[in-house]
């Protein structure tokens, strides 16, 4: 076979792994939400869930992953932020710069069922909180803190180049320079950084499965007393959230019609992932088209 | 004087100190987090060696897990042999399946099309990474099981299934970092080889592959990571008994899997319980091993 015949083979295979991906991605998606297209409507996103009967609904599982978004975004993104300006613009290089690109590492790899089980140990049982949106949150908190960390300390060394030097050159302080300069222009980056986070939060289980805990009382939204755990916006009630419940009924069999609300479950989770995607996606373009100035 | 010293003091501290405080604080607080991380699941999975003397040689080296006691001499026994070799099966299978597609798309978004690379694929990757590993965890149970079971027999819930949902999961992280290996290969390169007359897969395969080495054998270590640390999805479909695997179509169980089903089921202090902190511990160890072995490719890569 002439080298220009094998060419052409590899050529040929190559397109057809590579659309084979995206085929199996298109019917993975296709599929889920087609599946749970009869529960996409407001009895099944707002309703009560039922035990040992068909029907129920899984009102307060989309609460609670919706409050927990919040919650960590709340919790990681200054920190995210606030680190990644550390390593890119204070941090000297040497011994101490090493030990924490060694920690961001390690936190970064560790498996997030472990990190559920050190919230566990720490923010459910040390704490005393017990089982609570505030323990799950924490624990998320640590998988993404990593992730964020290096997209924020990347997206402030490609913005400081060249500009950074004419802010200090004009008398302004490192830190002005950061938020002045450097933070706005870093914006995009960041911003997308922390959406496709958002979408990640959004679906993950493992590490919740001790910490935010597998309950999910219904939670009286009149209530605000924010220290009663029966107010929906007590940050130390019990809050199983949407990944979690899908693993649950479909590992316990309590529920007859458990097939139907995995799939409708499954629905929400991957449209709201496409939401963040897709958002993360023309929030970066239209804030770079702005900073840019070509629109 | 004196007053505006104390201004100078105060604009001092508001344009700097405080930002500088601020982003020193956050730096901190991930090494914070990690060392207390490491603190208490050392401490916390020591126990079953020191409190209940149990061998490290045959918590790592048997296979026998009888947690409460049940069998002949009813002494509760912790190897986790099973769920280590469980573990290990499914991430190398996984890595086998996904490694030649990653590179190749990776190849693909870079050499063949990187339009089509760059406005369909990557947007692709990333929903990959997106879809959360709960739902790729349902499709396993609700389409890929049944279908092994219609096709290959057993009952469905294998090690097949398992290898088959982790593959998928883990084919974003070895196509974006691989991707990324190629990317910052010089120019110069691929048009010295085609100027010497290679044709494009000549070039791929003689000079990309090779200058990408490092980089892609990075991808393959995070992505045998990823695959030690995945939890639910595997749990989901891989069948958790407590036993080898019997052939791909047979089922046993990960050590995620193990923590995953077992702990809400022990009492804290017992000797279950604190078997099972000693594998979080293991996991643990695990993620460092993977570490290690990176940076020495990082390193290896520099020369």
């Amino acid at each position: 076979m002439s080298a220009k015949v094998k060419d052409k083979i590899a050529t040929i295979v190559l397109y057809i792994v590579s659309s084979l991906v995206i085929l199996l991605l298109v019917s993975l998606i296709g599929y889920i939400i087609y599946n749970g297209r009869e529960s996409l409507n407001l009895k099944f996103l707002l309703g009560e869930p039922k035990i040992g009967e068909a029907g129920g609904g899984i009102g307060p599982q989309l609460y609670n992953s919706l409050s927990l978004l919040i919650v960590t975004l709340v919790i990681t993104v200054p920190l995210g932020v606030g680190a990644g300006i550390y390593l890119a613009e204070y941090a000297k290089k040497g011994k101490l710069l090493n030990i924490i690109r060694l920690c961001i590492e390690t936190m970064a790899s560790l498996p997030s069922i472990v990190v559920g089980l050190f919230g566990l140990l720490v923010f459910v049982t040390m704490t005393g909180w017990g089982y609570s949106l505030f323990a799950g949150a924490l624990a998320i908190t640590i998988i993404n803190l990593p992730g964020l960390t290096r997209v924020c300390e990347n997206a402030v060394k490609t913005a400081s180049e060249g500009v950074k030097e004419a802010s200090l050159g004009l008398g302004a302080t490192r830190w002005q320079t950061i938020k002045n300069v450097v933070l706005p222009s870093a914006m995009p980056q960041i911003l997308t950084g922390v959406i496709l986070a958002a979408g990640r939060i959004f679906g993950e289980a493992a590490a919740l499965l001790y910490t935010a805990g597998m309950s999910a009382p219904s939670v009286d939204f009149a209530n605000f007393a924010v220290n009663n755990k029966d107010s929906a916006y007590s940050l130390f009630r019990p809050a199983e959230t949407l990944a979690v419940y899908i693993w649950k009924i479909n590992s316990e069999g309590t529920i007859p019609d458990a097939t139907k609300i995995a799939n409708g479950a499954s629905a929400v989770l991957i449209i709201a992932v496409l939401i963040f995607n897709v958002s993360a996606r023309i929030i970066g373009k239209k804030l770079y088209e702005s900073h840019a100035g070509s629109k | 004087m004196k007053k505006n010293d104390m201004k100078a003091i105060y604009l001092k501290l508001k344009n700097e100190y405080f930002g500088r405080a601020f982003a020193t604080f956050c730096g901190a607080v991930i090494v914070i987090l990690t060392f207390s991380i490491i603190i208490f699941l050392t401490t916390k999975g020591l126990n079953t060696f020191i409190k209940h003397g149990y061998s490290i040689f045959h918590f790592i080296f048997s296979g026998n897990w009888d947690p409460e006691g049940s069998g002949e001499s009813s002494i509760p026994q912790f190897g986790t042999l099973i769920f280590i070799f469980g573990s290990t099966i499914v991430s190398f299978l996984a890595v086998i399946v996904s490694a030649p597609v990653g590179v190749a798309l990776a190849v693909f978004m870079n050499l063949i099309s990187p339009k089509i690379g760059s406005k369909v694929l990557q947007p692709a990757v990333e929903l990959f990474v997106g879809i959360p590993s709960v739902v790729y965890g349902w499709i396993g149970v609700s389409v890929l099981v049944p279908f092994i079971k219609i096709f290959f027999g057993g009952i469905g819930f294998s090690l097949l299934a398992g290898v088959l949902v982790i593959s998928v999961m883990i084919l974003p992280t070895i196509t974006s970092i691989s991707s990324d290996a190629i990317r910052t290969i010089p120019k110069d390169y691929v048009e010295a080889s085609y100027g010497l007359g290679a044709t494009r897969w000549q070039t791929i395969i003689k000079v990309i592959i090779p200058a990408a080495k490092s980089g892609i054998l990075t991808s393959i270590v995070l992505g045998v990571s990823r695959a030690f640390g995945e939890a639910l999805a595997v749990q989901m479909v891989i069948g958790n008994s407590i036993t080898f695997p019997k052939g791909l179509l047979g089922t046993t169980t990960t050590l995620t899997s193990i923590l995953t089903m077992d702990m809400a089921n022990t009492m804290d202090g017992t000797g279950w319980n604190d078997a099972l902190w000693s594998i979080s511990l293991l996991l643990l160890i695990i993620s460092f091993i993977f570490i290690i072995i990176i940076r020495k490719i990082g390193k290896r890569g520099e020369q």
